[in-house]
């Protein structure tokens, strides 16, 4: 503590000076938290209400049950749709992931226009709107027989979760050092030993975080999903769409519920597993 | 043939990517274009039907209104927002950013149904406005409640821009337009908001045409009599099995959507936006 | 994998300290990028096994450029490269056998110290337990015995280069090759380093390929200087041939300080006149370069230049040239005087021991040397 006093209080004297003639107004810090509340709290609104006795969606929820849950997990009806959308996602998963680190690997080795042609290419399909996606692509699967098939929501789905592979695993490629290659075939990797070697294990982050993404992406998706549904087989957030529209089934507080804790778990994952290597 | 540090092409690495895309997307796009101009035999009538037809014309202007809404709602709190991001510490700055993505990742479905359950008629949102005398305020099946949800998943989208424009102002600047002897507000306006108006277009333009093209949010808070434009493209498709009229509107609303996009690209930041925004919780943390 | 490389690598591993090595042989070697000139015009070289060669010279000059072809990072655009006789042109780098160390390390930052070191042995299908002791003594030569689980991100720069450098001479590659290691330290770790380097070059005994644009890095540390301009080999030769025995104006110009006289068109026989100097030749002093023999420049060292108060105080056959002291720099042992020399003023310089008495800026003094001092080279 004593021994550098110059540089530990250096920068924070200048700070301190300039926080005092430009300070952050309370009523922007006060609207901040505003914001805040904004975002966060609508969707907590769904934890009370899955143990809500009711029978409608009415708030506040009345006493504390179990008795939607049990529902979702002994409901065959919703059951099925939870595993279809495991399934489905799944599959997204290993394929949008496979597909989009390959491209990604591509593009990071290409460079000038038709590089960034194929870029923004791939990115269509985060900015296309999903409704004319889901449209085309819904007329398209009827003449090809793919509607209500696990092909074709793995298929449809895979189109519009590449890009956030790509996106993300570009992004761990832009850390990665080129010079590290040529490091390798100095020391006797031949290109795909390099790979494996040494791009994989430094991007294997971006990967993952890519794979979760796709997972998400899929697992939550609705539009395409709505259009896809056959009666034999529908996803997970199908399933809560006719429970709103169709049935006011209350059983969909559960459900949502399980899903914001769900996928808070699934990108706090990659977090949590940062947090332990870096002790190690 | 000279100079290749790599010994073999990259580009067949592109190739399952590029067939996904083309097979799954471009390929119906394609195939839905010229449906919409060859039904019935070579025709521009599917797209002058729909300046015709009497509801569709009404139904986009809806849509483009209620997305004008949206945008300025975001940009008004946005704005704000992006401004504290770039204050506050670096630890700070980061968890402002995963809650402005929040919505973003929070299921689809989870939110919309939380919308349903904050707005419906008895909801805790109308019991509020009762609470301060106003009894007659609506907000499920109306384009306000449409209009509060979509803002709320759109911030991200205005934040990011704004935030990394915002964050290359010197400010210093508006320190010395004080000191020169602005009032406060006019050394914002003067000096502040000229070298932010970038990320503001951007921003803007981006809100703006993501909200164009939105279909749970108002299709389960909207109301059937105020539907906006993606209603009807999937009430024309499987309903009313009309795909030559959905493919014509579904075209002007991709074309309409894709041109803005590249428009706000050229504002700078848009694409790399949503790269923040797909990628936003790796990156956040910095 | 191919058994060439290995017996190679039994060759200089089992006898340290004794000159063996790879002999790398570049012919008519030309790399062009399609820019306006070829980045490598033409050169042809012999590296002696066991040598410590430097590639010296100025940013774009082909060194760096040179050094990747011999690794076999760039493709050849004509000519050939062979180590020990056998043509490698063709061969790429990860089965050329030849280590390298990078400018920025290259270490992999997802593997400790000693995975690290380890990368190559691995690559090789060296035993575990083979590689766990050549681990142990590589790391033991570079004086980083303990650090074996520390990440790189944990070292200091210099730290990190002596693992990069452990790491490329632990498979006993034919050759290593440097490529401007030294250009991200500081100066005294550079010199420290320098040291190491060295002395591993001497324990190890291979051949060592050096690029720098550090001059003084160059004289330390090599047997032989390439000083390469413009894509072509200048001149080459040791650091004392280059120093003292300057066969252009620009190898004079680039190692070293000098003074330069330019000459018109002046004849060579007896004498020559600069600025209405006359001065004479020792016939030694002409380079042998065949260009030299027009006569374009005389370069002088600094040490080798005397001064006098008049004229008559220089020795009779020196050559003198009368100069007025422009400033003076106190170098702790000695002065330097820089001067504006003859009519024109030409800039020069000069050391003066403390001994010699004071000068100020503004005296004027006589300038001498001894023609033996004197180069004549090829502008």
């Amino acid at each position: 503590m004593t021994s550098s006093p110059a540089t530990a209080s250096g920068p924070a004297i200048g700070r301190r000076r300039y926080t005092k003639v430009d300070p952050i107004p309370w009523w922007l810090k006060a609207f901040g938290g505003v914001v805040v509340i904004f975002f966060i709290l609508p969707t907590l609104f769904v934890i009370p209400m899955s143990f809500s006795d009711a029978a409608t969606f009415e708030f506040p929820p009345r006493g504390f049950t179990w008795r939607l849950y049990e529902n979702f997990f002994t409901n065959p009806i919703w059951l099925d749709s939870l595993s279809n959308s495991f399934l489905v996602a799944t599959l997204t998963a290993v394929l949008a992931t496979t597909v989009g680190t390959a491209a990604a690997v591509a593009l990071s080795r290409m460079q000038g226009r038709v590089a960034r042609f194929v870029r923004t290419l791939l990115m269509v399909p985060i900015v296309a709107p999903a409704i004319v996606v889901a449209v085309a692509v819904y007329i398209a699967f009827l003449g090809w027989q793919l509607t209500g098939t696990v092909l074709g929501y793995v298929l449809a789905h895979t189109a519009i979760a590449v890009p956030y592979v790509v996106v993300s695993v570009t992004g761990a490629l832009g850390g990665f050092d080129p010079q590290l290659l040529r490091a390798a075939s100095s020391l006797g990797s031949s290109p795909s030993r390099a790979f494996v070697r040494v791009t994989m294990p430094l991007i294997s982050r971006g990967i993952l975080t890519g794979a979760i993404f796709a997972f998400i992406v899929s697992f939550d998706e609705v539009v395409l999903a709505l259009f896809l549904r056959s009666p034999v087989f529908q996803t997970m957030p199908v399933q809560m769409y006719n429970s709103v529209t169709v049935e006011i089934d209350p059983t969909i507080s559960a459900a949502s519920s399980l899903m914001v804790v769900a996928v808070t778990i699934i990108f706090l994952l990659p977090q949590l597993l940062r947090g332990r290597a870096r002790r190690r | 043939m000279s100079s290749n540090k790599i010994r073999w092409p990259s580009w067949p690495l592109l190739v399952p990517a590029l067939a996904l895309l083309a097979g799954i997307l471009l390929v119906p796009l394609a195939d839905t274009l010229i449906r919409s101009v060859s039904t019935p035999g070579w025709t521009l009538s599917n797209y002058s039907n729909l300046f015709t037809d009497g509801v569709t014309l009404t139904v986009l202007w809806r849509t483009a209104v209620t997305a004008a809404t949206v945008t300025a709602a975001a940009l008004l709190i946005g704005y704000p927002y992006a401004y504290l991001m770039t204050r506050v510490s670096p630890r700070a700055r980061g968890i402002l950013l995963v809650i402005v993505l929040i919505p973003f990742w929070t299921s689809v479905m989870a939110r919309n149904f939380a919308w349903i359950i904050i707005l419906q008629d008895g909801g805790p949102v109308q019991s509020l406005f009762e609470f301060f005398g106003a009894d007659d305020v609506v907000f499920y099946g109306t384009t306000v409640g449409v209009t509060i949800a979509m803002t709320q998943v759109m911030l991200p989208f205005m934040v990011l821009p704004l935030f990394s424009t915002l964050g290359a102002i010197d400010r210093r600047l508006l320190l010395a337009a004080r000191g020169l002897g602005s009032s406060p507000t006019a050394a914002f306006w003067k000096v502040y908001w000229p070298l932010s108006r970038g990320g503001v277009m951007a921003g803007v333009i981006l809100v703006f045409t993501l909200s164009l093209g939105f279909y749970v949010t108002p299709a389960l808070l909207g109301s059937p009599q105020e539907s906006l434009v993606a209603q009807l493209l999937a009430q024309r498709t499987t309903l009313l099995l009309d795909f030559a009229a959905a493919g014509a509107l579904g075209m002007l609303v991709l074309v309409v959507t894709l041109v803005l996009v590249a428009w706000a690209n050229r504002m700078g930041g848009t694409m790399s936006a949503i790269g923040v925004v797909a990628a936003g919780r790796t990156e956040g943390r910095r | 994998m191919t058994t060439t490389p290995s017996t190679t690598v039994k060759a200089t591993g089992s006898s340290p300290g004794t000159p063996s090595g790879t002999e790398i042989r570049l012919d008519r070697v030309t790399k062009d990028f399609g820019l306006a000139a070829p980045a490598v015009d033409d050169i042809s070289l012999t590296i002696r096994p066991g040598e410590f060669m430097t590639f010296l010279g100025p940013s774009g000059s082909g060194k760096t450029t040179t050094l990747n072809l011999i690794a076999g990072f760039e493709t050849l655009t004509a000519g050939t490269i062979a180590l020990n006789g056998t043509d490698v042109s063709d061969v790429p780098p990860h089965r050329r056998n030849l280590g390298m160390l990078f400018q920025n390390y290259a270490l992999f930052p997802h593997l400790t110290v000693a995975q690290n070191v380890a990368y190559p042995l691995r690559e090789r299908k060296v035993p575990k337990r083979e590689i766990a002791r050549k681990v142990a003594e590589v790391l033991e030569l570079v004086q980083l015995t303990g650090r074996d689980d520390n990440h790189p991100s944990q070292l200091s720069g210099g730290q990190q280069q002596r693992v990069a450098l452990a790491r490329a001479i632990v498979f006993e590659p034919r050759a290593l090759l440097l490529d401007e290691p030294l250009g991200a330290l500081d100066r005294n770790l550079r010199s420290a380093l320098q040291a190491e380097i060295r002395r591993i070059h001497r324990e190890v005994g291979s051949t060592f390929v050096f690029v720098t644009h550090d001059q003084e890095e160059a004289m330390n540390l090599s047997d032989r200087i390439a000083l390469f301009n413009n894509g072509r080999i200048e001149q080459i030769g040791t650091p004392q041939q280059l120093y003292a025995e300057p066969e252009t104006l620009f190898t004079a110009r680039f190692l070293g300080d000098s003074n330069v006289f330019e000459l018109g068109q002046a004849a060579l026989d007896r004498s020559i006149v600069w600025d209405g100097e006359s001065w004479g030749v020792d016939p030694a002093t002409v380079a042998a370069h065949p260009g030299v023999r027009a006569g374009s420049a005389i370069v002088v060292r600094p040490e080798d230049v005397e001064v006098a108060a008049r004229r008559d105080e220089v020795p009779p056959g020196a050559n003198a040239v009368r100069a007025v002291v422009r400033d003076v720099e106190y170098m702790g042992s000695y002065r330097t005087l820089l001067l504006a020399m003859g009519g024109r003023g030409l800039p020069g310089r000069t050391r003066v021991s403390p001994l010699r008495g004071d000068y100020a800026i503004g005296d004027e003094i006589v300038a001498w040397w001894r023609p033996g001092a004197q180069r004549i080279v090829a502008a």
